[in-house]
């Protein structure tokens, strides 16, 4: 992580380092090989091949069916899917989604660390109540929430109801379903965008913090010139990373609202396997699949690119 | 550093709101798993319930199939755990001390795993695992978890062994001593503790794994647990609340006993990574 530029002069023992072609550097390579295939074997069957198959499928009529031909169809599942406009809302509903989880649990989490990285009390307690959500099966989120959310026994309606305010349907209801399930998406994600930005606090050295106390700066002063910046990077890539996870994702949503209701949940992925394993159209979900790689590849070709420009992978 | 008496005020007010929203639905859930039917469908929502009933947990492991799910969970866990270490350490190891193009090339991959959609992976998956006579059964969804745990798996050891010191190899090189039993006898032992935590991380996410499971097992005595569990939801208003809140509490366990352990090992993990992707 020092040594900045160590290609030219790598250090010793290196296997398969430069294209040196002495017998010795043959044999590292060929030891580095040998490495390597135990783990790239499962790795091209069970990932490497179903993607690029999964990619040719969005070109073909394939169904579910065992002995069903597959055909070549070429663009024509493309050309449906431009008029589908019940996809085109489920991409919106999916941007909504991915978009508003990432940033409010960007924001959430980031005051959460804060706290947790100023000297109050109940740290502790707050730490172990932080860990659980991260713990938990996504399927046990769900099951959960759908019983916070409850019309009849959920705890939800039951304190609104203290104030007089009347039962909603959470999931149920067309205008709550999206926020009720964003909301489900913040609380799983935030414990782990929590300790990670928890332990990036840790890692700024103190002295930054005293000199500016020193030099009479307040504490969101600080916040703002010194804790901000410093963790801009972290956050940047833990929001991008929570973004596109989302995006990709559905067992909570799935577990929730299986879409619902009337589709003002339905984002792309749960859309996709319904229209794969339901209406057991493969080649129309899987043209659907082949479409949403291509957005998350262009939103992810620009990040990529200016890495590349700032040299910061090619080390 | 003094913090004025207001402010201190409002950060704890946040901190009481962040408790609240993270910690009550765990509560509740909690507290729902020993309650009675008649109280969980009624329309008072206590936390505290009325009369505490302990019949839900036996109720959900004898009818509900659950002790089955979780052998299932555990024979998969398990197994995907130990199949994974064992072929990841090596490519592990290649990662850590490549240079140059290679090394990139294979950050960038581990990276862009995380990136596709898994829907349109498992599509295909799905009629690979037919062709090979490997769908619905345990050992394809094993094979399966194996491949998807790799990419992080790699991605925190490759971190351990870059922290392993190059002379240490050197030093084993110079007495003769080739490299695998390099390998063997210097390098794997030091990576002890990286290794058990990857191992109970990889076992954590495929005992919680939903969504692959569901799409890759039909036959319900294969289900694994949160099959099982989300099976329980069943048609609306006919769902057995208690059992199915003491089954997802019973589900939590283990991995919540792990995360315990793992906590500042996975960070830790996870930002050495990062900054050095």
């Amino acid at each position: 992580m020092t040594a900045p530029a160590p290609a030219l002069t790598p250090p010793s023992g290196a296997p398969g380092r430069r294209r040196t072609t002495g017998p010795r550097q043959r044999a590292e390579r060929r030891e580095a090989i040998a490495l390597v295939i135990p783990a790239l074997l499962p790795i091209l069957v069970f990932s490497v091949i179903p993607l690029l198959a999964g990619v040719y499928l969005g070109f073909t009529n394939a169904t579910l069916a065992r002995n069903a031909e597959i055909e070549f169809t070429g663009l024509e599942n493309f050309i449906e899917l431009a008029g589908d406009q019940q996809f085109w809302d489920s991409f919106g509903i999916g941007l909504i989604w991915a978009g508003s989880v990432a940033a409010l649990t960007g924001v959430s989490s980031l005051a959460l660390a804060t706290l947790l990285n100023s000297n109050l009390r109940f740290k502790n307690l707050t730490r172990i109540i932080v860990l659980i959500p991260w713990a938990m099966p996504p399927v046990v989120t769900g099951i959960l929430w759908r019983m916070i959310y409850d019309v009849n026994s959920g705890p939800l309606n039951a304190a609104l109801g203290w104030f007089g305010i009347d039962r909603v349907n959470w999931l149920g209801d067309f205008s709550t379903a999206l926020p009720a399930v964003i909301v489900v998406g913040i609380w799983s994600g935030m414990p782990q965008t929590t300790v990670l930005l928890l332990a990036g606090m840790q890692s700024i050295p103190g002295e930054l913090h005293e000199a500016a106390a020193m030099d009479g700066a307040n504490g969101p002063r600080r916040f703002f010139h010194i804790t901000l910046p410093s963790l801009a990077p972290v956050l940047i890539a833990i929001t991008s990373i929570d973004f596109i996870w989302n995006f990709n994702d559905f067992g909570i949503v799935y577990v929730l609202t299986e879409g619902g209701p009337g589709g003002r949940t339905l984002i792309p992925p749960l859309f996709t396997y319904l229209e794969a394993f339901r209406n057991r159209e493969i080649g129309y979900a899987s043209a659907m699949g082949d479409v949403l790689v291509l957005a998350i590849l262009l939103i992810l070709s620009v990040y990529i690119v200016n890495q590349f420009r700032q040299n910061k992978i090619g080390r | 550093m003094k913090t004025p008496t207001g402010v201190t005020i409002v950060q704890y007010v946040l901190l009481a709101g962040f408790l609240l929203f993270l910690g009550f639905p765990v509560l509740w859930i909690i507290s729902a798993s020993f309650k009675s039917s008649a109280e969980l469908n009624s329309l008072s929502a206590n936390l505290i319930p009325n009369e505490w009933v302990f019949t839900n947990f036996t109720t959900a492991l004898e009818r509900q199939n659950l002790l089955s799910s979780a052998g299932n969970s555990l024979l998969v866990a398990v197994s995907t755990m130990v199949i994974a270490v064992i072929i990841t350490l090596p490519m592990a190891y290649v990662l850590a001390r490549l240079r140059g193009k290679a090394r990139a090339a294979g950050t960038v991959w581990i990276l862009s795993t995380q990136v596709f959609p898994q829907i349109l992976i498992i599509i295909p998956l799905f009629l690979v695992l037919r062709t090979l006579f490997l769908n619905d059964t345990l050992l394809g969804l094993i094979l399966v978890y194996v491949t998807f745990t790799l990419p992080f798996t790699l991605w925190m050891m490759q971190g351990y062994v870059a922290a392993v010191p190059r002379e240490l190899e050197d030093a084993g090189a110079m007495d003769g001593a080739s490299r695998f039993r390099v390998l063997v006898h210097i390098v794997f032992p030091l990576l002890r503790p990286g290794l058990m935590a990857t191992a109970m991380f990889t076992f954590v996410s495929a005992w919680n794994e939903f969504f692959l499971a569901l799409v890759l097992l039909q036959s319900p005595e294969l289900f694994t647990l949160p099959i099982t569990l989300r099976a329980f939801l069943g048609a609306e208003g006919q769902t057995q609340l208690g059992p199915l809140a003491a089954g997802a509490v019973l589900a939590t366990i283990p991995s919540l006993i792990i995360f315990s352990f793992l906590q500042k090992r996975l960070t830790g993990g996870m930002l050495a990574g990062a900054v050095k992707g």
